[in-house]
């Protein structure tokens, strides 16, 4: 394998032009190793560093992306103190904590379930885990736009087959057209995208007990129960914590399939801190205001990441 | 030998729990793919038996969803359908037969053009970045190198919307909205934190030795990472590749902000293809199923290194 590889390694090495090799064969490490990091560095500062710090700019002025030639004013933190005094603004908070909490909870509870059932590595364990993990890998725009399709009324597969499974008339609700329904609409597609994933990485802390202690408590003639309240979950909690962390921050993120699902509907019943923004700064086009609320955001989701790994990493080396 | 046997035993699950958890894992499994069976199904369904009441497990197969995919259709008066020369393809005969006739290709195929270019440029650009900096922040000594490898992960924190209208303003400036290139750009700059962080802990894994030795033997530094580093690497540069097309290919965000015809990829347009009436779902499933394959074919490739790339190689196996 690494003998074909090197083989290739030295065909591609002999087509070099030897002036090329000449020149770079006195580089120091030093020069080696900014060569090899600062082009990542600059596309970063280019494409993420600089929007960012055009954003802080942007969020101190009354500056409108549909309008480049209307004078532009300073306006210091006018923008934070409204977005923060927005009641929208606060609405579209307690969707996404709702979407948030559920999502994870749900994604915690069941894909940690099923992570200990594949541990018992049943005969064709393999193959099922494959099968499960594909729904995390799909596109959760193009997805997200086909499961319109599963929850419509009359039409779609679910409602159908709830009526046939408890009777109740598939016409009856509608899962994205009714207020109450919708914030769990979004839930049920995320939870079945992503259960995969919470299952994959606690999966991995599972297996990262070594048996000895199980064998130890064995000895000690500990029940099963008590085996997994003290052994298998207090192990397996650190890889947990790192699937909400993931979780955490994706959630928090979420656009695409909420947007092709509900897009904030009905009324705003599942406007998410992301569709609020996307509504402020591309159909309002209040560029200083969304750069505003967008700052607050990232400030948000990073601040509380950073709290997070924190005690991860307490948990870690307890 | 005697102690690993004995020990096996202790921990190994009895058969009837084994069978209890083999049951609820496939159950589990085969309901999770109802939703892809019935996006794969309704492709190959007519627009009436796709919006039939009761849902139409058992139907006729039709190619009208990927027609309808594939080609613009125009109605027109009977008398002229008759004028016509015979149908040339299935999707002739399958307009006709509706009183319509094909127009042209739709804008379907470049779309999709534009998500493989995007697609695979912009992991190109990713993973030789990501290949080459993860290198040198897992040999050398680079100054501030946790603070460096740290910011670069939090740059993937922010919610794309929010980094989304200063890209859109700086693109407008730079002529660069609804290009290849500004995507392929934008993508790669997504992507290159998981291509670093995933690639310098698989050059971590391959030992020093094996360079030093490259080194001694007179080899420069420049000859021993292509020679010596890059051979060995070349699982996780697949496994790397692999996440960042699966990304690029799946955006959607970006994607619907920033391109609106050059460069527009398939998941902001797979949505919005309506047909007389509404939604054709037919070839809006068409679509998806089209899209889904190349994901499905790289889930399975994926397997050994999946876990790995999603929790940014926090997880190794």
């Amino acid at each position: 394998m690494s003998e074909h590889g090197l083989s290739i390694m030295e065909h591609v090495a002999r087509a070099t032009p030897e002036a090329v090799a000449r020149r770079v064969r006195g580089l120091s490490d030093r020069a080696i190793q900014w060569l090899f990091i600062s082009p990542t560095i600059l596309l970063l500062l280019a494409i993420n560093i600089f929007p960012l710090v055009w954003t802080i700019r942007l969020s101190f002025t009354n500056y409108r992306a549909n309008r480049p030639n209307a004078r532009l004013l300073e306006i210091g933190i006018a923008n934070y103190v409204s977005v923060l005094t927005d009641p929208d603004v606060w609405a579209a908070m307690q969707s996404t904590a709702h979407f948030l909490f559920w999502t994870i909870f749900l994604q915690t509870s069941i894909g940690f379930g099923l992570a200990w059932l594949v541990d018992r590595r049943f005969r064709g364990h393999g193959f099922w885990t494959t099968v499960i993990l594909i729904p995390m890998m799909l596109s959760p725009a193009v997805v997200g736009n086909f499961w319109t399709f599963l929850y419509q009324p009359q039409i779609g597969l679910w409602n159908y087959a709830l009526q046939f499974l408890t009777g109740i008339p598939a016409s009856s609700f509608s899962m994205i057209g009714s207020v109450k329904l919708a914030p769990w609409s979004i839930i049920i597609v995320d939870t079945w995208m992503w259960t995969p994933y919470v299952m994959l990485i606690c999966l991995a802390g599972l297996r990262s007990i070594p048996d000895y202690i199980y064998e130890a408590a064995e000895v000690d003639r500990a029940s099963k129960w008590r085996q997994f309240w003290t052994i298998t979950l207090p192990m397996a909690l650190p890889f947990i914590m790192l699937a909400v962390l993931f979780r955490g921050i994706e959630n928090f993120k979420m656009f695409d399939m909420v947007n092709l699902l509900t897009n904030g509907g009905p009324g705003s019943t599942t406007e998410l801190a992301s569709i609020t923004l996307k509504r402020e700064a591309f159909e309002k086009w209040r560029t200083g205001y969304s750069s505003a609320f967008a700052i607050i955001l990232f400030v948000t989701v990073f601040g509380l990441a950073n709290i997070y790994v924190k005690v991860l990493n307490r948990v870690k080396n307890r | 030998m005697t102690a690993t046997t004995l020990a096996h035993s202790v921990v190994e699950p009895s058969g009837r729990s084994k069978g209890i958890a083999g049951t609820v894992i496939v159950v589990y499994a085969v309901i999770s793919m109802v939703p892809l069976v019935w996006i794969f199904l309704t492709a190959f369904k007519s627009p009436s038996d796709s919006i039939a009441y009761p849902p139409k497990i058992v139907f006729h197969p039709t190619l009208d969803g990927t027609c309808n995919l594939f080609t613009t259709i125009s109605r027109q008066t009977a008398d002229y359908i008759s004028s016509l020369p015979p149908p040339m393809n299935v999707c002739d005969r399958i307009a006709r037969a509706r009183n319509m006739v094909v127009a042209g290709p739709s804008n379907f195929v470049p779309r999709f053009l534009n998500s493989l270019i995007i697609a695979f440029g912009s992991t190109a650009l990713s993973v030789v970045l990501g290949v080459t900096a993860a290198y040198a922040f897992s040999r050398f000594r680079v100054p501030a190198k946790d603070d460096l490898l740290f910011f670069i992960l939090s740059t993937r924190m922010m919610p794309p919307i929010a980094v989304a209208i200063p890209i859109y303003l700086m693109y407008r400036e730079l002529g660069l909205s609804d290009t290849h290139l500004g995507m392929i750009l934008l993508y790669s700059a997504v992507n290159v934190s998981l291509a670093v962080w995933l690639l310098k802990g698989f050059i971590d894994e391959i030992p020093r030795e094996y360079e030093e030795a490259a080194l001694v033997d007179g080899y420069t530094r420049l000859q021993a990472f292509r020679k010596v580093v890059l051979p060995q690497a070349t699982t996780g540069i697949v496994a790397t590749a692999i996440f960042c097309l699966i990304f690029a290919w799946n955006e959607y965000a970006f994607a619907t902000l920033l391109t609106s015809g050059q460069a527009q990829t398939a998941p902001p347009f797979i949505p919005i293809i309506i047909g007389e009436g509404g939604q054709d779902w037919p070839a809006v499933a068409a679509a998806t199923t089209l899209f889904l394959v190349p994901i499905l074919v790289f889930t399975v490739l994926l397997r050994k290194n999946l876990l790995r790339g999603i929790t940014f190689g926090a997880v190794r196996k």
